[in-house]
């Protein structure tokens, strides 16, 4: 399969001034294949929305590069990339309350891209924003409303007619059903799964809840501040956790359960996510890490395929000196 | 002879027929319509449900933090101790909120007062409940810090809200809802702004406590996982009604009813690799300006019967101490509760979902 979208050593870092800079994103490659999802999962501040944002052009490049069906995409995007690029690129918001505008109608949101980056006229772009809302289980007549009128659930749903809409071929989804009930998750996510299989989309799904992103995705990506630390087939990466930090954030995900959890024994992680202010050399989980050794504290590990005595992973990879 | 009684049920904290209102310019919501339950020493009651359902509103007004005007108790009584408690004042004097019974909330950031140091704001609470000294109170925060394992506790305890991660931010709130040694913990929703690896942290953090204690923890939450995690007893709660209780086995293994085994279907479960379909509950909860007649479940339910549309469910023994309130217990009923697991949804007309 050829890779719809290839980042290449991307790296975005925030300036703070006074010699301090936040590496948000520290050299991340990471390619996603036509009609695959790839989960992104990591605690807040590991990078994975600045991640999400930087491949779709919404954030500037500070290194690195992305390739979209083969073709470099510019570092920095002027107006006419992102006309260009709107039709192939979207995204999914996390928080359905601020991504959508209070003074809008749900029919002037839904319909705005269609009107900026296509020729169509007023009647078409109703005609296609009324069925839209139906594909997505609201109502064409929905259009007159506004989002103060709509509960989390329905307005996740109005932002995904929004951005697909534009008929792209990869979807960037951050977070988009954290904020939502577990009830209305389901639909959200079906919702998502059906719309994927209809239209052939490609999807970078970023979340913190590992089942979910587990049950979404076919290969999962860990991140830690800033950092890829850990790529492979999603079932393999959460049942086999290979990086110590994987293991971790697997051993703290809460099973509905009450025999699985009563068997858990206590939480393993030590202490929070540091600053991403003037990350020094050495494994970034050094500090956290139990398996802790003197290499970790001086050499970044590299982010590389690990033998598997079966052969039956070859794509999984890992940056940690212990393997 | 109230004494007597309280041996015979051992309960703490005895919430009986609870019903909370909302005066608005929508007209009155109904935001608790009858909740019964009971709290024991070193146990953990979880109560589980989603956004609106009147979780927090229950404990709230219990603790007298129901504004009123607009908000109302208009029936049931809560007894700590066998003492009722009216606006988290038992009837003796005794003040409970704060003291007998601690809370924490589930935004820290907006929980704790920006122009305080954390040692001052938990050392408030030591010198109005317990009558110290402030450097005495001062000390004694200090030492509650690094209870809830915050490093550097001495130093840390000068410093403000600001300069604490959200983690840390939740352990001075623990600090500061055990500083008076509550016998009860409400903790309402604790890790919902937290990471998964500060969450396990912060809930291994509050079982410590609880047996160090003996102390009884009510624990809201909207995440099945934490239940599992953490509770002895649960709740199911929708649309301002306990649907269902027991213990957590009840719960998870046995679920009596539709909307329990909806949520669970709802969610992902990592049993094995298999992957099973999510099924989504359809629809949204009820309107509380008017509630429905019959069942709250009624517009959702892929069981609902004729009984499900005017008549309100009693609640019905499922097994000791497992309560349900679902018209497919009753003894008449054709169907049968193992149906309700696997049965293809019965669609049902003239409903308005």
């Amino acid at each position: 399969m050829t890779p719809l979208i290839e980042a290449e050593g991307l790296t975005r870092h925030f300036d703070l001034g006074r010699n301090q800079t936040v590496h948000a994103v520290d050299d991340v490659s990471l390619h996603i294949d036509q009609r695959e999802i790839v989960g992104l999962v990591g605690e807040s501040g590991s990078g994975k929305s600045t991640f999400g944002k930087t491949l779709l052009g919404l954030l500037d490049k500070t290194a690195g590069q992305v390739k979209f069906q083969g073709e470099t995409l510019p570092q920095r995007y002027a107006p006419g990339d992102f006309q260009r690029h709107a039709q192939t690129m979207q995204m999914i918001f996390q928080d359905p309350y601020s991504s959508l505008n209070p003074r809008m109608t749900v029919g002037e949101i839904v319909g705005e891209g269609l009107r900026l980056h296509t020729s169509l006229s007023g009647r078409e772009v109703r005609e296609r924003v009324g069925d839209w809302l139906e594909r997505v289980g609201l109502n064409a007549a929905h259009m007159a409303r506004y989002p103060h009128e709509f509960s989390g659930g329905q307005r996740q749903r109005i932002g995904i007619a929004r951005a697909l809409i534009m008929g792209p071929e990869f979807v960037v989804c951050d977070e988009p059903i954290s904020a939502l009930d577990v009830s209305v998750q389901a639909q959200v996510v079906n919702l998502l799964g059906e719309l994927k299989e209809s239209m052939g989309l490609t999807m970078l799904f970023i979340a913190h809840d590992l089942s979910m992103v587990r049950y979404v995705s076919d290969r999962m990506a860990v991140m830690y501040l800033g950092s890829l630390i850990e790529l492979g087939v999603s079932n393999n990466v959460f049942f086999h956790p290979k990086h110590p930090y994987t293991q971790m954030l697997v051993g703290s995900n809460p099973e509905p359960d009450p025999a699985t959890e009563r068997g858990r024994g206590r939480t393993a992680i030590r202490g929070e996510i540091p600053s991403p202010v003037n990350i020094r050399p050495g494994c970034r989980f050094a500090n956290r890490c139990p398996k802790v050794m003197d290499v970790c504290r001086g050499t970044t590990p590299e982010l590389k395929s690990v033998a598997d005595p079966e052969g039956k992973e070859p794509d999984r990879l890992i940056a940690c000196h212990l393997y | 002879m109230t004494a007597v009684i309280d041996q015979v049920t051992s309960a703490l904290l005895e919430v009986r027929d609870l019903e909370v209102e909302f005066d608005t310019y929508g007209g009155t919501v109904r935001a608790v319509r009858g909740v019964s339950f009971e709290v024991h020493a070193g146990k953990t009651l979880a109560i589980v449900g989603e956004s609106g359902c009147g979780k927090s509103v229950t404990v709230q007004s219990i603790m007298g933090l129901i504004p009123s005007p607009p908000g109302r108790i208009v029936g049931g009584t809560a007894k700590l101790r066998g003492k009722e408690i009216v606006d988290g004042v038992t009837a003796d004097g005794e003040i409970v909120r704060g003291s007998r019974i601690g809370m924490i909330f589930q935004d820290p950031m907006t929980s704790l007062n920006p122009t305080m140091t954390i040692g001052d704001q938990i050392a408030e609470t030591l010198q109005v409940h317990r009558g110290f000294s402030h450097s005495q109170a001062l000390r004694l925060a200090v030492e509650l810090l690094e209870m809830t394992r915050i490093n550097e506790p001495s130093r840390r305890a000068r410093q403000y809200p600001f300069e604490f991660s959200g983690g840390m931010l939740q352990r001075s709130m623990i600090a500061m809802a055990i500083a008076c040694r509550p016998s009860i913990l409400i903790a309402d929703e604790p890790t919902t702004a937290l990471d998964v690896t500060i969450q396990s942290q912060i809930l291994d953090l509050l079982r410590d406590l609880q047996q160090e204690n003996n102390m009884a923890i009510v624990l809201i939450t909207h995440d099945l996982g934490v239940v599992a995690r953490m509770a002895d007893e649960v709740a199911v709660m929708y649309a301002g009604e306990f649907l269902e209780t027991g213990t957590a086995d009840d719960i998870f293994y046995n679920s009596a009813h539709p909307y329990t085994v909806g949520l669970r279907a709802a969610m992902p479960t990592n049993r094995d690799e298999s992957e099973q379909d999510l099924m989504p509950i359809d629809g949204s909860p009820p309107d509380l300006f008017a509630p429905p007649p019959g069942c709250a479940y009624f517009a959702r339910c892929p069981h609902a019967m004729e009984a499900c549309r005017n008549d309100p469910p009693p609640g019905f023994a499922v097994g000791s101490g497992h309560m349900t309130r679902c018209w497919l217990h009753h003894a008449d009923c054709s169907r049968r509760i193992e149906d309700l697991h696997y049965a293809a949804a019965a669609p049902l007309e003239g409903r308005d979902a």
